[in-house]
């Protein structure tokens, strides 16, 4: 029973199977997370690339340890480093790269669409690991695992995403993923951080932390990207603060038991005040363990079969 | 075409001696502890626990080991085999540990297993039992206790049935259309 596609592109159109089956597998490498010797032979012979050319270092870190911990031989291609410095082009770089005999590869690119155009130049696995604002899957995938892990499913839970909904590929890929498995999905954050059409996804959108917080069970805080504000969406990063950060204060009004997540890194008192990042309440360094333990099992999933 | 070569009652009483062996063997259930490869080892893993409590009182350590994330042919196979998860919860270094299996054929699978187990911890040794022993082995493997030994044919399948998953304690053997 494998995946239905032999690429990881996006969570848009992703079956519910296909979602169940990477989340389940996930659970085995888990228990490999645990072990002594934190590492299984299953990809020995495979060469996969990290083509990371926007920058990245967690995501990267996470991904090459999962690689890693399959066996599989490892190269890591930045853009600083690269010849696309140099302007070779995106697509002699990959081909490049084909002729060395490569299995897969993991792009992180600025521009949306670039792990499809990958497909479509080389017989590789391709694995998105964020293109734009577009799509970041594995990260979906993680949070999805942790939130399943904590409820027990994802049918019903209600989880709120906050903060820069406009540029964030984390916020897409959360919403595709989540409504698939049938949780109720809501955004919140101010409006010029919002799309126009997002209810068009089958999303509520919540303009007011407070009542966000009244509903729901988990809420998903966004990084605030102050690289990204280059145009001026938000007056000032104090007036983003002041209505819509996470903090025990507002947790308060919550009237359920309420978890946090985060998809790194934090500004810490930004979108999130210290004091929650660091409560119980906060699953962000679950996250982190079961980022490695989910990108192994797409690895898995995509590189054994034929 | 299918032929019965071990029924329920054979199947109970090549249990009841393979527990006897294992205990004879490690001079009692002291600082043994079972493992099961997953899917009928894990069965027969369990009955064998059953036997040595009654036997001894005493209740041995249980494992399961799901060897597909170190098999040798992931990317041979053509379907994708579904991974069921290895749970041992105790500390495997400096038991003896019994690996049990339901046919041993290749060795492959074996091989497979102990190289999972060496990644789990040093175990004081690692004895093998398995219900049927049909030969034709790949590797330097050898059973410490068999349940029986049938010599087949590579056209021939040695089916272990169990009542957990089939419903019968039996063992079939069935001859697999010649490929031309």
């Amino acid at each position: 029973m494998p995946l239905s596609s032999r690429h990881l592109l996006g969570l848009e159109g992703v079956p519910k199977e296909d979602i169940n089956l990477i989340l389940d597998t996930a659970t085995n490498f888990r228990e490999v997370l645990e072990r002594p010797v934190k590492k299984v032979p299953t990809l020995q012979g495979q060469t996969i690339v990290n083509l990371f050319l926007e920058d990245s270092t967690r995501t990267r870190v996470s991904f090459e340890l999962a690689e890693r911990r399959l066996s599989a031989d490892v190269v890591n291609f930045s853009a600083s480093v690269s010849s696309l410095k140099k302007g070779e082009t995106l697509k002699d770089t990959v081909r490049n790269l084909e002729a060395m005999k490569i299995d897969m590869v993991v792009i992180r690119h600025a521009a949306q669409g670039s792990p499809h155009f990958l497909t479509k130049i080389m017989d590789a696995h391709i694995i998105n690991a964020g293109d734009g604002s577009h799509e970041h899957p594995t990260q979906a995938l993680l949070d999805m695992y942790t939130i399943r892990e904590k409820f027990g499913t994802l049918e019903g839970i209600h989880v709120c995403i906050v903060g820069d909904i406009s540029h964030s590929r984390v916020a897409l890929s959360n919403i595709y993923g989540l409504k698939t498995m049938g949780a109720t999905v809501s955004v919140c954050g101010p409006k010029t951080l919002i799309p126009k059409d997002i209810e068009k996804l089958g999303v509520n959108v919540f303009y007011n932390i407070n009542s966000a917080i009244r509903e729901a069970d988990v809420l998903n805080v966004l990084r605030i990207q102050l690289e990204r504000q280059d145009r001026v969406f938000l007056p000032s990063m104090r007036e983003y603060r002041e209505y819509f950060a996470v903090t025990k204060e507002r947790l308060k009004h919550a009237r359920k038991e309420i978890t946090i997540l985060h998809p790194g890194p934090i500004n810490r008192d930004v979108e999130l005040s210290a004091d929650v990042a660091d409560s119980d309440a906060s699953l962000i360094l679950h996250q982190v363990l079961n980022g490695v333990a989910v990108r192994m099992a797409v690895l898995y999933l995509l590189g054994t079969g034929k | 075409m299918k032929t019965k070569v071990i029924d329920e009652r054979d199947f109970e009483r090549m249990l009841t001696r393979l527990a006897h062996e294992i205990l004879e063997r490690n001079k009692g259930a002291g600082n043994i502890a079972l493992v099961g490869i997953r899917t009928r080892g894990e069965f027969l893993a369990r009955r064998l626990a059953e036997k040595i409590k009654l036997l001894e009182g005493k209740e041995i350590p249980l494992g399961f080991l799901d060897i597909t994330l170190y098999r040798d042919d992931l990317r041979e196979k053509h379907q994708q085999p579904v991974l069921l998860g290895t749970y041992i919860e105790f500390d495997i270094t400096g038991k003896h540990l019994i690996l049990a299996d339901d046919v041993l054929f290749t060795g492959r699978t074996v091989r497979s297993a102990l190289s999972e187990l060496v990644d789990l911890g040093r175990p004081a040794s690692i004895q093998l039992a398995v219900m049927i022993d049909r030969g034709h082995r790949e590797l330097p493997i050898k059973a410490d206790y068999v349940g029986k030994n049938i010599p087949t044919s590579l056209q021939q399948e040695v089916q272990v049935c169990m009542k957990e998953l089939d419903g019968e304690d039996a063992i079939y053997l069935k001859e697999l259309k010649e490929s031309n």
